[in-house]
């Protein structure tokens, strides 16, 4: 009976060890001192009012380990992060500039926008979606996004761009898109087909002079800034601001985007809409459709 | 034709020359010198523009190379911005337009000095598409396609920053925009030479800025009209 009753107590000591052992980083990481460009801000989402003291309190505790202390997306997980791999860094949300946004190139986003961000996540990175924190905290989280920078002090967010009505996403809207995909030269760095494989592709870096590459319809992956045909839109109008895709917003008319939207749907391996209409087109005029690259010199096809 | 060609050449440079004469500030001192390096500056490298034919093609006669580091005979420094960095009272953009050109894939001029909040109109003068992107930190970034025979795209900026331009397209075309709180600047050429015209009486700092080598500044101090040498040396280094 004795020496049963060493060990137990022996055991439970050692528990008792491991488990303060255990604890030790976390109360390591409560004493991380946080670095913000400015004092507290707040989001207005709907009727949701966020506030940055509360969102630092969710930050040090989801985002700090990618995103950083000071916000500037080298925390201590970020080294892992392999762009050469086709890994993305965290954001750095030093500099307020974002890719998702509603609002022009060049302009702050809007709180919706940052939400939307933190709710949505980013496939094919290793930001994950936050869908699991309520309302309240994905609000606070982007007033807190804001104190890292004076431009949200200083700066209003862009006026969201207009997405008018969808056109009809018919057969004519998705062939007049192809000749823009050729003639706005989307084809330069997403590749002829869309494979991501453009005669520029391979030198892109994002603004950070990391290497970025273009997105390849052919994955199937879903978009970054969102799923539907007014996320495609809306992404050409506004950029995507710190990596090589530019706005067309002063070229590009609304029609003509959705011309656009319709012919890049054809490009994705799954069954869209457009696709459906698109494989028997092409398997009955295929041959009388010009190629997309660069047009030979001598004036051939 | 000729004859009219050549009359009309006589009018602008007359125009020209004129206006020189008449943009001179009355009085003011000046300070003026000359950009040089020690050492040994990199070999820039020539540009292969195959990737856009008709690029390469514009340059097929006389290649262009890379202009992070040109120099001029007696080891001059070109493209420094030589500029007045403390001491100026400041004074409003001027009234016209700088002009910047994406011409054959390159950025003309490879730095473009302009002053705060100045307006400038940004030109595609190619058969293609670029996209112009400055990396501003201080002022916002902006990211813009520019298909050919669009319309110039207009652009200001609010705070003095010194900000590299790129198209994402076209990775080798390489520019900055230097955006002053001063009207008192100069860029050198081949020549290395700079000339700061029209300073009041007063204390200033002079600054040099290379976008390879960096900054360097000299105190001067101006009295009435006098014109003041300084000049400035980088070291070079092959990278």
């Amino acid at each position: 009976m004795k020496p049963k009753l060493y060990v137990l107590v022996l055991l439970m000591g050692l528990a008792g060890l491991l488990l303060t052992a255990g604890a030790t980083p976390c109360f390591a990481q409560i004493d991380i001192h946080i670095h913000t460009a400015t004092g507290p801000m707040e989001s207005h989402v709907g009727n949701v009012v966020g506030h940055s003291e509360e969102g630092a309190k969710l930050y040090r505790r989801f985002c700090i380990g990618c995103h950083g202390p000071d916000g500037d997306g080298n925390g201590e997980n970020a080294m892992w992060f392999d762009p050469t791999m086709g890994f993305v860094k965290p954001r750095d949300f030093t500099l307020a500039v974002f890719k998702c946004r509603s609002t022009p190139t060049g302009t702050l986003p809007t709180d919706e926008d940052l939400f939307n961000s933190v709710t949505r996540g980013f496939v094919t990175t290793n930001m994950p979606q936050w869908r699991g924190l309520t309302d309240q905290d994905r609000a606070n989280l982007a007033a807190f996004v804001k104190t890292f920078s004076e431009r949200w002090a200083t700066q209003k967010a862009g006026a969201p761009i207009p997405i008018p009505p969808e056109t009809p996403a018919n057969i004519e809207s998705i062939l007049r898109g192809r000749v823009l995909f050729q003639k706005m030269e989307c084809w330069k760095c997403h590749g002829p087909q869309g494979h991501g494989d453009g005669p520029s592709a391979a030198t892109l870096t994002d603004s950070k002079d990391v290497p970025i590459r273009p997105y390849n319809f052919s994955s199937g992956s879903r978009f970054k800034c969102g799923e539907t045909n007014q996320d495609l839109y809306r992404i050409f109008m506004t950029g995507l601001d710190g990596t090589p895709m530019p706005s067309f917003a002063d070229n590009i008319q609304p029609n003509d985007a959705w011309d656009l939207v319709h012919f890049l749907r054809t490009l994705q391996p799954m069954n869209t809409p457009e696709a459906a209409l698109w494989k028997p087109y092409v398997a009955a005029h295929g041959k009388e459709l010009k190629p997309i690259g660069q047009e030979q010199p001598g004036g051939g096809n | 034709m000729k004859l009219r060609f050549v009359v009309m050449l006589a009018v602008f440079s007359l125009a020209g020359s004129a206006m020189l004469v008449f943009a001179v500030p009355p009085g003011g001192g000046t300070v003026a010198g000359k950009v040089t390096y020690t050492g040994t500056p990199p070999k820039m490298k020539p540009i292969d523009m195959a990737k856009e034919p008709g690029c390469a093609k514009e340059h097929a006669a006389s290649p262009v190379s890379t202009e992070n580091v040109v120099t001029g005979p007696g080891n001059t420094l070109e493209w420094v911005v030589v500029y007045v960095s403390a001491g100026d009272q400041g004074s409003a953009p001027p009234a016209g337009n700088a002009e910047y050109h994406q011409k054959g894939c390159q950025y003309q001029p490879h730095v473009q000095v302009l002053q705060v909040n100045q307006a400038m109109k940004i030109f595609n003068d190619d058969g293609w598409s670029h996209n112009i992107h400055p990396l501003a930190k201080v002022n916002a970034e902006w990211n813009k396609s520019q298909p050919p025979g669009t319309p110039p795209l207009d652009a200001k900026y609010e705070k003095p920053e010194f900000i590299p331009v790129k198209c994402n397209v076209h990775p080798w075309m390489h520019g900055y925009f230097v955006v002053l709180n001063t009207s008192h600047y100069s860029v050198t050429g081949s020549s290395g030479d700079f000339s700061l015209k029209g300073l009041p009486a007063g204390k200033y700092t002079v600054t040099a800025w290379h976008e390879q080598y960096g900054q360097q500044s000299q105190d001067v101090t101006i009295s009435g009209s006098e014109t003041k040498s300084i000049s400035f040396v980088f070291k070079a280094t092959p990278y």
